[in-house]
Order: C-alpha cells, then sequence, then structure tokens
C-alpha cells in the first residue's frame, strides 16, 4: 500500500467578485514508503497548491487524500495529531520565526515527536552543519543554511512523508543540487517517503525516483526517471525538456514553446494542453484524456 | 569597443566589493557574467549605470564613448542612463511600476531623452511592443503590468529599456523568476536584439546553461574579482580557472554522472 494516495484531488481557490479558479483538476498521484517522487511543472500550473492540500492547508473541494490509509482533515487552530507528514516551504527567509534560536524551533519537532533522546544539535549535524549553531538566529545564515535548518526542523517530528515545496528556488545554483540531494538522502535514509516540487527538471531528476508533470491542474506524464527524461512521450513534456539551455558552450538556443499558460478560471475545452500544442489532433480539442499515465490522445492506453 | 571596464573598485563603508574587475563589451556581443550571488556581479552592472547604493566609494574607469562614467557630473550621467546605457532586473514583478500603465512607462523616458511629442513616442512605443512580441500591441500600450504574465513582463522591461535606442544593455539575471519555457523565449528575444541593433549586452546570470546559450564571451567573477574569461567554448568546455571548473562541477549533470 502507497505512504500517500492522492486521488482525483480538485481544490478551488474562490475569491469574493471573481471567478472560481480550479487550481488542482483532478489530479492522481502516488507516493510509497521511501520513494522520492518529483512533482514539476511551470508556475501557475497547480503544484503548490497541491503539496498544500497534502497537508492540510488547503481545503479540498473533491477526491481524497489519504495518508496511511487515513484521510488527510484539514489543518485547523486545534492541535494536531497527524505530524507524520512535514512540509520544507519554498522560501527559508520567510519560513523560520527571525524572533527565536534554530535550536529552540527545532527542539518544536522533537516534541511533536515525543523524541527525548534527540537534541537540536544531532538533527543540525545531519544536514550538514555545525553542533554550534543551535544558540544563533536565523539571520545569521545564508540561504543555502536556512534552508537546512527548516529541513532538520521538518525531520525533527519523524515525518513519514516529507514534503518539499520548491524547497531549493530561493537558493544560489551551487546550493540548490546540494540541498536537494540531502533532502533525498535523509528522507530515503529514515524510510520516509518524499514528494519533491520543483520547476528545475534537471534538478528533478538527480534526486526522484519517479517524475510527475503538472500542466494547469492536472498530471500529464508520471513514469520512473530515467524513462521521462530519456523518452517524454506527453508533447508538453518533450516541450519542458528541450527548453532547458545545457551548459555546452555550444551556443545552441533552447527551443520555445509558444504560447502561454491559459487562465485557470477559463480553461480550454478538451485536452487543456492543445492551443499549445505542436502534435494538435482534432480530438484534442473536443475531449479531455483523463487517463494515465500519460494523459494525451498520442498515448491512448489500448 | 562599447564600453570599457578597468580595474574598476568598490568599497561600501571600507567593505571591498569588487577588488578590480575588468571588462570588455563590444557591439552585438552578449558578454556573459556568472558566479555565485555575493561575488560581486551585480554590483559591477550597477556601477555602470552610477546606481551603487550610498556610501560606494569607486576608483578605476568604465570608459564608454570617450568617457569615464565614474567621473560624470550627475547630470551627465543622467543623460547616459536610461539613454545610451539600459538595464533589465530579474524580478520584472517589481521593476515596472504597478500603478502606470505599460505606455507611460515606456514613454516617459523617450520623450525625456529623445524629445519625442506625444503621438510619436505613443507610435515608437507600439512599435518596441510588437518588436518583443507582445499580442496586441496597441492594445497592451493602455493596460498595467498585473494584466501580464511574468514573461511577458520581462519583454515590456526589455522594451522599456530598449526605448531609447541604447549602446549598452545590462541584464540582470533577467530570466531568473521565469520559467524555463518562458526563459527560452526571452533568450532568443535577447540574442535576435543585440543580433539586430547591434546592442553590447552584460548578461548577468548564475545559470551556466544561461550562459552557454547566449554569451559570446563569458566571465567568471569570485569574491570581487573575475578570475576567467573567454570565448563561450573554451570557458565552459576547458575551463583555466579551478574555481570555474568547481561551478561546472556542481551543476547537476555532473553530479549525476559521478553517482552513476
Amino acid at each position: 500500500m502507497s505512504l500517500l494516495t492522492v486521488d482525483d484531488l480538485v481544490v478551488e481557490h474562490r475569491t469574493p467578485g471573481r471567478p472560481v479558479v480550479r487550481a488542482v483538476a483532478g489530479a492522481s498521484l502516488t507516493v510509497a514508503a521511501g520513494e522520492v517522487v518529483g512533482l514539476v511543472g511551470e508556475s501557475g500550473c497547480g503544484k503548490s497548491t497541491l503539496a498544500r492540500a497534502v497537508c492540510g492547508l488547503n481545503p479540498v473541494t473533491q477526491g481524497a487524500i489519504r495518508f496511511e490509509g487515513q484521510p488527510v482533515t484539514p489543518l485547523g487552530l486545534r492541535r494536531r495529531k497527524l505530524t507524520g507528514i512535514q512540509m520544507v516551504f519554498q522560501d527559508p527567509y520567510s519560513s523560520l520565526n527571525p524572533r527565536r534560536r534554530v535550536g529552540d524551533q527545532i527542539a518544536d519537532g522533537l516534541r511533536v515527536a515525543g523524541d527525548t533522546a534527540s537534541v537540536p544539535e544531532d538533527l543540525l549535524e545531519r544536514v550538514g552543519l555545525p553542533r554550534d549553531f543551535a544558540g544563533r538566529h536565523p539571520h545569521e545564515f545564508s540561504g543555502g543554511q536556512r534552508q537546512r535548518i527548516a529541513i532538520a526542523r521538518a525531520l525533527a517530528a519523524r515525518p513519514r512523508l516529507l514534503i518539499g515545496d520548491e524547497p531549493i528556488s530561493a537558493l544560489d545554483a551551487s546550493a540548490q543540487a546540494q540541498v536537494a540531494t540531502l533532502m533525498r538522502d535523509l528522507a530515503v535514509e529514515s524510510g520516509a517517503g518524499l514528494l519533491f516540487i520543483s520547476h528545475d527538471l534537471s534538478v528533478v531528476r538527480l534526486i526522484a525516483d519517479r517524475i510527475a508533470v503538472m500542466y494547469l491542474g492536472k498530471i500529464v506524464e508520471v513514469g520512473p526517471t530515467a524513462e521521462v527524461w530519456d523518452a517524454p512521450r506527453h508533447p508538453y513534456t518533450q516541450a519542458l525538456l528541450r527548453a532547458i539551455p545545457a551548459p555546452d558552450g555550444l551556443g545552441v538556443l533552447p527551443a520555445e514553446l509558444a504560447g502561454d499558460v491559459p487562465d485557470p478560471a477559463d480553461p480550454p475545452p478538451g485536452c487543456r494542453f492543445n492551443p499549445r500544442c505542436p502534435q494538435v489532433m482534432d480530438i484534442c480539442r473536443d475531449k479531455e484524456p483523463d487517463f494515465g499515465p500519460v494523459a494525451c490522445w498520442l498515448h491512448e492506453p489500448a | 569597443m562599447s564600453l570599457r571596464i578597468t580595474d574598476l573598485k568598490v568599497d561600501i563603508h571600507g567593505r571591498p566589493i569588487l577588488k578590480g574587475v575588468s571588462l570588455d563589451l563590444r557591439a552585438g556581443q552578449v558578454h556573459g557574467l556568472a558566479g555565485e550571488s555575493g561575488s560581486g556581479k551585480t554590483m559591477t552592472g550597477l556601477a555602470v549605470l552610477g546606481l551603487l547604493p550610498h556610501g560606494a566609494r569607486t576608483s578605476g574607469a568604465i570608459d564608454f564613448d570617450g568617457r569615464n562614467l565614474l567621473d560624470l557630473p550627475p547630470k551627465e550621467l543622467n543623460r547616459v542612463r536610461g539613454g545610451q546605457i539600459a538595464m533589465v532586473f530579474q524580478d520584472p514583478a517589481t521593476s515596472l511600476h504597478p500603478m502606470l500603465t505599460v505606455g507611460r512607462q515606456l514613454t516617459e523616458h523617450m520623450r525625456h531623452h529623445l524629445g519625442l511629442g506625444r503621438a510619436e513616442a505613443r507610435e515608437r512605443a507600439v512599435e518596441l511592443l510588437g518588436k518583443v512580441r507582445i499580442p496586441g500591441a496597441a492594445e497592451a500600450f493602455g493596460r498595467y503590468p498585473h494584466q501580464f504574465s511574468g514573461g511577458m513582463r520581462q519583454r515590456i522591461a526589455i522594451a522599456v529599456a530598449l526605448a531609447c535606442s541604447p549602446k549598452v544593455l545590462i541584464a540582470d539575471e533577467p530570466t531568473t523568476a521565469l520559467d524555463v519555457t518562458v526563459q527560452a523565449g526571452i533568450l532568443r528575444l535577447l540574442r535576435g536584439l543585440c543580433d539586430e541593433l547591434g546592442l553590447a549586452v552584460l548578461l548577468v546570470t548564475h545559470d551556466l546553461g544561461v550562459m552557454s546559450a547566449v554569451a559570446d564571451e563569458v566571465s567568471v567573477m569570485k569574491d570581487g574579482l573575475v578570475v576567467e574569461t573567454g570565448p563561450r567554448g573554451r570557458v565552459l568546455r576547458e575551463p583555466e580557472h579551478p574555481y570555474t571548473r568547481a561551478l561546472l562541477d556542481s551543476l547537476p549533470e555532473s553530479v549525476r554522472e559521478e553517482r552513476t
């Protein structure tokens, strides 16, 4: 049984006086224990909303999220029993409390897990920071170090599922690969699952066992990392991969994907990718391909 | 030679930021400036425009059109800034004014620098929006930045920078805030404009992939110094300096190869 099962999830954002935005429009995903799943897609495709819904930070409109067989309830003001899911947020400059020592913030996690054997210093060591950093405040650290502290804090609660919502996009290029591999290693080491969200395919490729590609609220392709990277099947995945410039010194301009992401409040009829798809067919404009693992009429399962 | 920076030193409140940077920008070429954050890439760009923070002290020379920009009185510098040297910033959400229409932001400096009339400026602005491939340029003129997506906003920011036909364009991480698919479009646009208008572009970026795609010359900075300069192909394929090698090795591509 999978650790996390997201089944046909729909999440809507309602703002008074505006049309309802369906940020996640029927996405299904599973994460197994000890598995690293990378969720990629352009900004505005709903990947962060999906992650927040999994944590209970966003109310669910339709569909189900189950963690170890139990439904995930929305996070309220009451003390939460479900601490098996922990999240590392995008911006370590705002996710750490600037007025508390980092050791105290990590200790919160330990207390939640009922862990009396470990001290915050142990966790700092695990994320590759010196033990004496526990007495300092967040402003004394660089972005990469802060994100390591945020990871230590999330790990302190002994999560069975770790979620990283663009945890590396606020970091320096040189720190990105390091922090991503650190998250992977720590999650896999402790037997937890990791749902890693990023718009940077090259980093996801580095750490994920499986990649899920999201477009406008739907997961359009899921598959083992090597397969998706080497032989992408959905035209959108192909376009995403072609757009990555290679640091090979050859001066090749990356291929451009025409058009913009459509407004999620008013998605195009049929396949959501059809207005930008280079291989668009008649059926794509009429019927939405709602099958997997590749949601594209070119790859309809027999 | 379009712009030459020689031995540029900057210190802020006694703390050295740049310790002798030398760069040559040529017309029709993209010069990439790489390095980690804190290495002084952005400060180099800001120094050219005289936009350094308060308390900054400079020495060295930035030669442009036979004049040293560092010695120019503010009035003269204002004539250069935005007119002959323009800049594109990292985040188009904050570099455009949210309460002014795109048209206003495109024509204001044109009328000031080039002395154009209202109608002429408008005509040129619409032409520019077309050049950076904003769909429906005439309608876009009257809209506000929030009505555009990130990629479109960065295109508008580029149009604003190009409005007075500058000779030098400084682009500070112009694609960092954008998705890869959008980034591809902006890079193609920058490269095309550079070739077509004979711009000298200083492209500040930490992304060596971006560098490899558009830059002709590449300089690598570390701790306020340029450690390596050379043609793109050579610097990225056969780096001479160990730091450049380390930067290349830290890319996901190479880490992956080591692991497998």
